[in-house]
């Protein structure tokens, strides 16, 4: 209940002192701190596209700061020829959307019927669909159990593993519990639909709100992690496009080398490359972010409300 | 069918498995598809923790390597790199806690101070934009800032007539950056919790205080931070809960030989021990270990709200 509260936290200033106080020492105060905190979050990243769009000499000659020096696309250009980067994000896009779609029904399907109060055996389902989350077997049986399943190096070990999240699950079965209401449903039941029925035309048109966040939720998830690209795959077209950037940054690191091929590396230093190909990689991402921060922040308190 | 529906909350009569299946049949149908996922998927592969009592050897399978008892267990804890990672992992665990835990309350009470919605809103959507990035992003992007020679912030010193200051490689340089990188990460979506805290505290309280003279940080003091006190103690115990785990893309984007005495924690000991040296039982029983108090954690934490008066965590 309260959180329904808590989604405008915008809005409010608990001190309601607005139109009594002027502006004090301590409001300059505060803004300074919070702006130097936002500039921490936005500079590294102005940096990076500066560098990633100057020229190799000045990139050298350590010359490039937030402004890009000789203004020059090459780097990325040497990115689109290349293509792995370019065909990893489609490939992640791919994979993405699939674990989303797959992922929501899943979803749907757990949370609906375990958010019914009537529902015999509601406990034991519960528990049996909540464990995984508190003790899982850990890599190596994961590992031996994929391989058993012929999994291993195929697109669907970075899809099925993970698509029903008891996380999300939870998230979802607060929200059917407490927005939908009960005489609704017993009304449609009172005609005759019957639970799918009911399922399809009252309570999913309900949740829309909750669907766009979870959707969301699994569509980063799976966008940002790697951890199982490392794990389970070994064919390099089978790699999505942050597990690329990661063996980039780490080979890197170590032998100061890109894992580019050589005929991108000759046109443009592997520090101009570098540059380019986190920016192409972190572009998209902050295109849509600001659209879709919003879903993100109603989901967060809708999960910190346990069911 | 309607007559046991409308009857239902009047009366408490239980169900048999017969009427639940009869009326329920399509939500049971639907919640075969998570149950299949879960094991197959999860369940499936809890058999496989039996090879920490066998000494398996990936060409024998199950079948062919030979059992053991607790010998696995001995030898992990004698072992010198499970210390050392088990050391590490619960030090900077313990370390992020210290350190993450206090900066996105401060900055929920920054937020809420701020009196110009616009400023507040822009600076929201900023600070939480670091959350939304993988650890790729993030650890490429610390990669060229701090960097011995190249990086950005290196550049800038040397500018300035210092000398090259190894952020990511040497370890206690290294220690710093790693968690003030991991705080970064995460101390603006933190402060979403706090914020909803806050909104639910009287705006009364307020109000008195103010006719009692009291200025904003003594408001911030008395009122504000007491009223998120449930929220701060619950979040604690949760991370509490999760001073085992460790995070294998964080660790792994921040790697290199030179920094290994610290960046050598649990993850890392799983995957390379396991996947890279196929040492299976001992990769699976310290996975096993940190699984298992891991959940004891957990629960402990569950039972330690609940005794502080706080909604159960699970």
């Amino acid at each position: 209940m309260a959180k329904n509260k808590a989604v405008n936290t915008e809005e409010v200033t608990p001190d309601g002192s607005r139109a009594i106080n002027k502006f004090r020492v301590s409001d300059a105060l505060i803004m300074i701190v919070l702006a130097l905190l936002c500039l921490t979050c936005v500079l590294p990243f102005i940096y990076l596209a500066a560098k990633s769009i100057s020229s190799n000499n000045a990139v050298l000659a350590k010359q490039v700061y937030l402004i890009p020096k000789d203004v020059t696309f090459d780097a990325y250009v040497s990115l689109f020829k290349d293509g792995s980067m370019v065909r990893a994000m489609g490939y992640s896009v791919l994979v993405t959307a699939i674990f989303t779609a797959l992922g929501m029904i899943a979803c749907t399907c757990a949370a609906y019927p375990l958010s019914k109060k009537r529902l015999k055996g509601k406990k034991a389902f519960t528990f049996l669909l909540m464990v995984p989350m508190y003790f899982t077997a850990g890599l190596i049986p994961s590992y031996l159990l994929f391989k058993d399943m012929k999994l291993l190096d195929t697109m669907w070990v970075l899809i099925w593993p993970l698509i029903y999240s008891p996380y999300n699950m939870l998230i979802m079965k607060t929200y059917l519990q407490s927005t939908i209401p009960d005489s609704l449903e017993e009304s449609a039941f009172l005609d005759g639909a019957s639970n799918i029925q009911i399922l399809w035309r009252i309570v999913l048109p309900l949740s829309k709100p909750i669907i766009a966040t979870l959707s969301l939720f699994y569509a980063v998830g799976r966008w940002n992690a790697y951890a199982d690209n490392q794990y389970y795959i070994r064919s390099d077209n089978l790699k999505m496009v942050q597990y690329k950037l990661y063996q980039m940054v780490a080979s890197a690191t170590e032998a100061q080398t890109t894992t580019l091929s050589e005929a991108a590396a000759v046109t443009s230093t592997p520090e101009v490359l570098q540059a380019a190909s986190i920016m192409f990689v972190t572009i998209p991402i902050i295109i849509i972010y600001p659209f879709l921060q919003k879903y993100f922040v109603k989901g967060a308190m809708v999960g910190a409300v346990k069911g | 069918m309607a007559k046991s529906k409308t009857s239902e909350p009047a009366v408490k009569v239980k169900t048999t498995w017969k009427n639940a299946f009869k009326r329920d049949w399509q939500l049971y149908l639907l919640l075969l598809i998570p149950l299949a996922l879960v094991f197959l998927f999860s369940y499936a592969a809890y058999p496989g923790l039996r090879m920490v009592f066998m000494n398996y050897k990936p060409a024998k399978g199950y079948a062919g390597s030979e059992w053991v008892g607790l010998d696995i267990f001995r030898k992990i804890f004698k072992d010198a790199d499970f210390l050392r990672a088990l050391r590490n992992s619960l030090v900077f665990n313990f370390l992020d806690l210290i350190v993450g835990t206090p900066i996105p309350i401060l900055l929920a009470l920054l937020l809420n101070e701020l009196r110009y919605p616009k400023f507040k809103k822009v600076s929201q959507t900023i600070l939480y934009l670091p959350h939304f990035l993988s650890w790729a992003i993030i650890g490429s992007v610390a990669y060229q800032l701090f960097k011995p020679s190249s990086g950005l912030i290196n550049i800038l010193i040397m500018n300035m007539g210092g000398e090259s200051v190894p952020f990511i490689t040497e370890k206690w340089h290294w220690a710093v950056t790693y968690l003030l990188v991991g705080v970064w990460q995460t101390m603006g979506w933190g402060t979403i919790m706090y914020l909803a805290g806050i909104t639910s505290i009287s705006g009364e309280l307020y109000e008195a205080a103010m006719i009692d003279g009291a200025g904003r940080w003594k408001r911030m003091w008395h009122i504000t931070l007491p009223g998120i006190k449930p929220t701060i103690i619950t979040l604690l115990i949760i991370n509490l809960g999760r001073v085992m785990n460790s995070n294998y893309e964080r660790l792994a984007v921040f790697g290199n030989s030179q920094v290994r005495d610290f960046q050598y924690q649990l993850a890392i000991y799983i995957y390379e021990k396991g996947l890279g040296n196929l040492q299976f039982s001992m990769a699976t029983a310290v996975g096993l270990f940190q699984s298992v108090i891991g959940v004891i954690l957990v629960l402990l934490a569950d039972k330690f709200a609940k005794m502080l008066g706080e909604e159960g965590l699970l």
